[in-house]
């Protein structure tokens, strides 16, 4: 039948498979191989224990940014300030990774929550401003993402540190890292951030589909006027999905924080972990799970594709290429479900 | 030998699952008012969409002037004379009535657009029916009515015969739609054809020559408007013998429920609206309120709802202040409130019907418990709203998008009542919907009086007005200037006292 839930899961697959159709055209029309290229990202990405770590890894922010931007989409509102809230999120976590002494079981929980808390405050401005003036979100947001860079870049160089272009790392009392995590991927950087970043995605179904606030927020999105006339208080529910949105992101900060790097150092552009989340956000519907697979997906092409210029020869910019193709399908999923709508029609 | 102008034989329409039209004939003759009529969702529109080109049909032939034809796309129809005057307008704004009615036609000299030439060509259609329209006027600038006949200017413009209405006198004023008859008739005398679609049956016995009725897509048959009465074309349209006296036991008014002083409302332009204005409605009694739209009716019923701010006076429910409150805490107090625009304020269109039925009272037991819903309860509730109410969906976790508007109606009608509240406010609760729902909806309104509600409603048909309620109040710029029971006036004092005619207030009195 033509169900909505059946087009939500064919319309992205079809989408990731036209991408990668693409993808092997370029590489062929460049004379590359693209069952070697293909191959290698395969490889590159579930081949050995190693790169499987590493896929985790990466997908472990993926997650939480893509939940982030599609958390504010559930409630109408487009944040493009992942990007910011993660580095805010990021230099939280550190400073209080740093400065307190404690033991794990509070520190850790400690920087993380700094980390979600500098987000949903950097998610909240945007928030007030929409709600309280009706300034465009998507203004203010990526205002707000120059505003994390630099200041961040500002304290790290004269707070928390004499002039360096990066920190001490984080303690053990504050990190996601783990030994045993490391031993069994090979080496790789694989922490245990990947449970917070799940618990996260279970957080946000269970918020939005079973919660009151839930369907306030919902509501909110779908329709103002309605909300308001029913008694919601719209305003109230703007902010409060920034602010939500914002921690989800922040949290991703914190993974890289307190897990990937243990340390943050000066940053001389953007991280794109939250540009990329609008990205997985889309792919995935904006749902909690969909995020997931996504974020999954995002991993693969970004870890898998480090190894296709040593295995298949293929130049870095023509990865890039593929990957953005992909991201390309994926954004004109309205063509492929016209395409798809036009096909059903006439096999019948 | 053949008079007909536009011939539809024998045609059936099937969408997945579903027959729209199953062997539906429609002759229209040349230079006739015809009407087409039957309830909401009876397949009025597709059948329409199926002549102008929307549609194609899988039996049935079309014939055009006694020719027939394929009509594959609107194009194809515009180049056969026939002419939609849509329901929903499709006018730009900012451009002036001339612009829009030559879009995607324009005259052009030397690829430059001969906007003088298409400007006196529009001034001569309109002088000719009569329509008196300014071809220099922009659209926002000019009432809904005049929009209207842009659209009729529209297809007369592209050379249309056959003129099809959808609906047209949804958003008139009374005036403006004795005008409309005024043009239609000037319409066929000039040789045009004209197809209504409609439920009213007023309008068809006023206007119309014959009617052509469909229920549940079947085509029921073809009646002279001379030879029939309006309770034979509503059994025929529904199928079983409607009331049309809405039958009621006289009022027996109790204590006062609402009780508005001396209120004051400013609009967005910070305008004065509602100028002291005073009401008071009693527990089991329907207050209907007249007026011609624009004279503050919406801004009360929101200043009551607590969705606009009160500048000054007071509004009392069971006498306790409720001015200022949040739309929450009046709710709470004892207010349903079916909104004017259903889905602008009355359905999350992208809800399930299920998830619609408790938009007010989802945060409260047994809907939720400690912040987290129970879609159980709730989905048990809508079930049972949805049978008592009637309202046809193929299920409870359908999307209130997908329903017709009648059983969206009927749904947030269900959801208001329910809560049986002190004070039921209706606000045109029957806009667009066929006899047999509308009576629906104002035996319900009539047992929450009998239950000793309050019910405010309402309406710019001065018919409901009357067959509903037990005092009328007219609202005229902002002020009631008078308050009638409907059996001691008629429709024309009435329209006297819409119009502001203060001279009458006092025989009134």
């Amino acid at each position: 039948m033509y169900s909505n839930r059946f087009f939500n899961i064919i319309v992205p697959v079809v989408s990731v498979l036209l991408g990668l159709l693409a993808g092997a055209i370029i590489m062929l029309a460049f004379g590359y191989n693209p069952i070697l290229g293909y191959q290698a990202l395969w490889n590159g990405s579930f081949g050995d224990l190693y790169f499987f770590g590493e896929t985790i890894r990466q997908v472990t922010p993926y997650i939480l940014t893509g939940l982030s931007v599609a958390f504010a989409f559930r409630t109408g509102l487009f944040n493009i300030g992942a990007e910011g809230q993660v580095i805010v999120g990021w230099l939280a976590a550190v400073t209080v990774g740093l400065t307190i002494e404690a033991p794990m079981i509070i520190h850790l929980p400690l920087a993380v929550i700094a980390a979600a808390i500098a987000g949903a405050i950097w998610g909240f401005v945007p928030g007030l401003l929409k709600a309280k003036l009706g300034v465009h979100e998507v203004i203010i947001t990526i205002m707000m993402n120059y505003i994390a860079l630099f200041t961040t870049n500002a304290i790290v160089r004269n707070v928390l540190t004499d002039q360096k272009d990066s920190t001490e790392k984080v303690p053990e009392s504050a990190s996601f890292m783990s030994n045993w995590l490391m031993e069994a991927t090979d080496y790789s950087r694989l922490h245990y951030g990947i449970l917070v970043a799940l618990f996260a995605a279970f957080i946000m179904w269970f918020l939005l589909e079973k919660t009151t606030a839930g369907y306030e927020l919902r509501s909110v999105g779908y329709n103002r006027h309605a909300s308001n006339y029913a008694g919601m208080n719209v305003d109230k529910n703007i902010i409060l999905s920034m602010v939500i949105a914002g921690a989800f992101a922040g949290l991703a900060g914190a993974m890289e924080g307190l897990g990937t790097f243990g340390y943050i150092s000066v940053q001389s552009g953007f991280t794109n972990i939250g540009f990329d989340g609008i990205a997985v956000a889309l792919l995935g519907g904006n749902t909690a799970l969909g995020v997931v697979l996504a974020a999954l997906l995002f991993g693969v092409l970004k870890i898998g594709a480090l190894n296709m210029p040593t295995v298949a020869g293929v130049p870095t910019e023509l990865v890039e290429i593929v990957i953005a193709l992909i991201i390309f399908f994926v954004a004109s999923s309205y063509m492929i479900r016209w395409v798809l709508l036009r096909l059903k029609k006439e096999g019948k | 030998m053949n008079d007909y102008v536009v011939e539809m034989l024998n045609i059936r329409k099937e969408f997945p699952g579903i027959v729209a039209n199953n062997n539906i004939t429609l002759q229209v003759k040349n230079g006739e008012i015809h009407a087409l009529l039957g309830e909401n969702g009876a397949g009025k529109s597709t059948l329409m969409n199926v002549l102008f080109g929307l549609y194609q049909p899988e039996k049935g032939e079309i014939r055009i002037k006694g020719k027939e034809v394929k009509i594959t796309d609107p194009n194809v129809a515009n180049d056969l004379g026939i002419g939609m005057v849509h329901q929903h307008f499709m006018l730009v704004d900012t451009f002036t009535v001339t612009q829009n009615i030559i879009l995607g036609n324009e005259p052009k000299k030397g690829g430059k657009i001969n906007l003088k030439r298409a400007e006196q060509e529009v001034k001569e259609l309109s002088e000719r029916y009569g329509l008196k329209v300014d071809p220099t006027a922009k659209i926002r600038d000019i009432s809904v009515g005049m929009q209207q006949r842009v659209e009729i200017l529209k297809t007369l413009y592209r050379g249309a015969d056959v003129l099809i209405f959808d609906e047209p006198t949804a958003v008139l004023t009374p005036q403006e739609i004795n005008e409309l008859i005024e043009i239609m008739r000037s319409l066929t005398n000039e040789g045009k054809s004209i197809i209504l679609i409609t439920h009213k049956l007023k309008e068809i016995m006023q206007v119309c020559d014959r009617c052509t009725v469909i229920r549940k897509g079947e085509g029921i048959g073809t009646v002279n408007v001379s030879e029939t009465t309006p309770s034979e074309l509503a059994s025929l349209m529904v199928g079983r013998e409607i009331s049309f006296k809405t039958e009621k036991e006289p009022a027996e008014p109790k204590e006062t429920i609402l009780s508005v002083k001396n209120l004051r409302v400013k609009d967005a332009r910070n305008l004065e609206v509602i100028k002291g204005l005073d009401l008071q409605v009693n527990g089991g009694e329907i207050v209907g309120i007249a007026g011609v739209d624009g004279n503050g009716q919406s801004e009360l019923i929101e200043a009551i709802t607590g969705l606009v701010k009160v500048e000054s006076g007071s509004i009392q429910l069971n006498n306790k202040e409720i001015t200022n409150l949040s739309p929450r805490k009046v709710t709470e107090s004892g207010v349903s409130h079916i909104p004017q625009d259903r889905h602008k304020f009355g359905l999350v269109l992208d809800f399930s019907i299920g998830e619609n039925m408790v938009l007010q009272t989802y945060y409260q037991k047994p809907y939720s418990k400690n912040g987290v819903l129970s879609f159980h309860t709730i989905f048990d509730k809508a079930k049972k709203l949805i049978e008592e109410y009637d309202v046809r969906t193929p299920s409870e976790f359908t999307k209130a998008r997908a329903l017709s508007g009648g059983n969206q109606q009927k749904a947030i009608v269900g959801r208001e009542v329910d809560r049986s509240p002190d004070l039921l406010i209706a606000a045109q609760p029957t806009r667009g919907l066929d006899v047999g729902a509308i009576e629906f909806i104002h035996k319900k309104l009539i047992e929450e009086r009998d239950k000793g509600r309050a019910v405010l409603l309402l309406s710019f048909e001065l018919d409901e007005i009357m067959d509903v309620s037990d005092r009328i109040v007219v609202m005229f710029d902002g002020e009631i200037i008078a308050s009638v029971k409907p059996e001691d006036t008629n429709e024309q004092e009435l329209g006297l006292l819409m119009a502001g005619s203060t001279s009458k207030k006092e025989g009134v009195q």
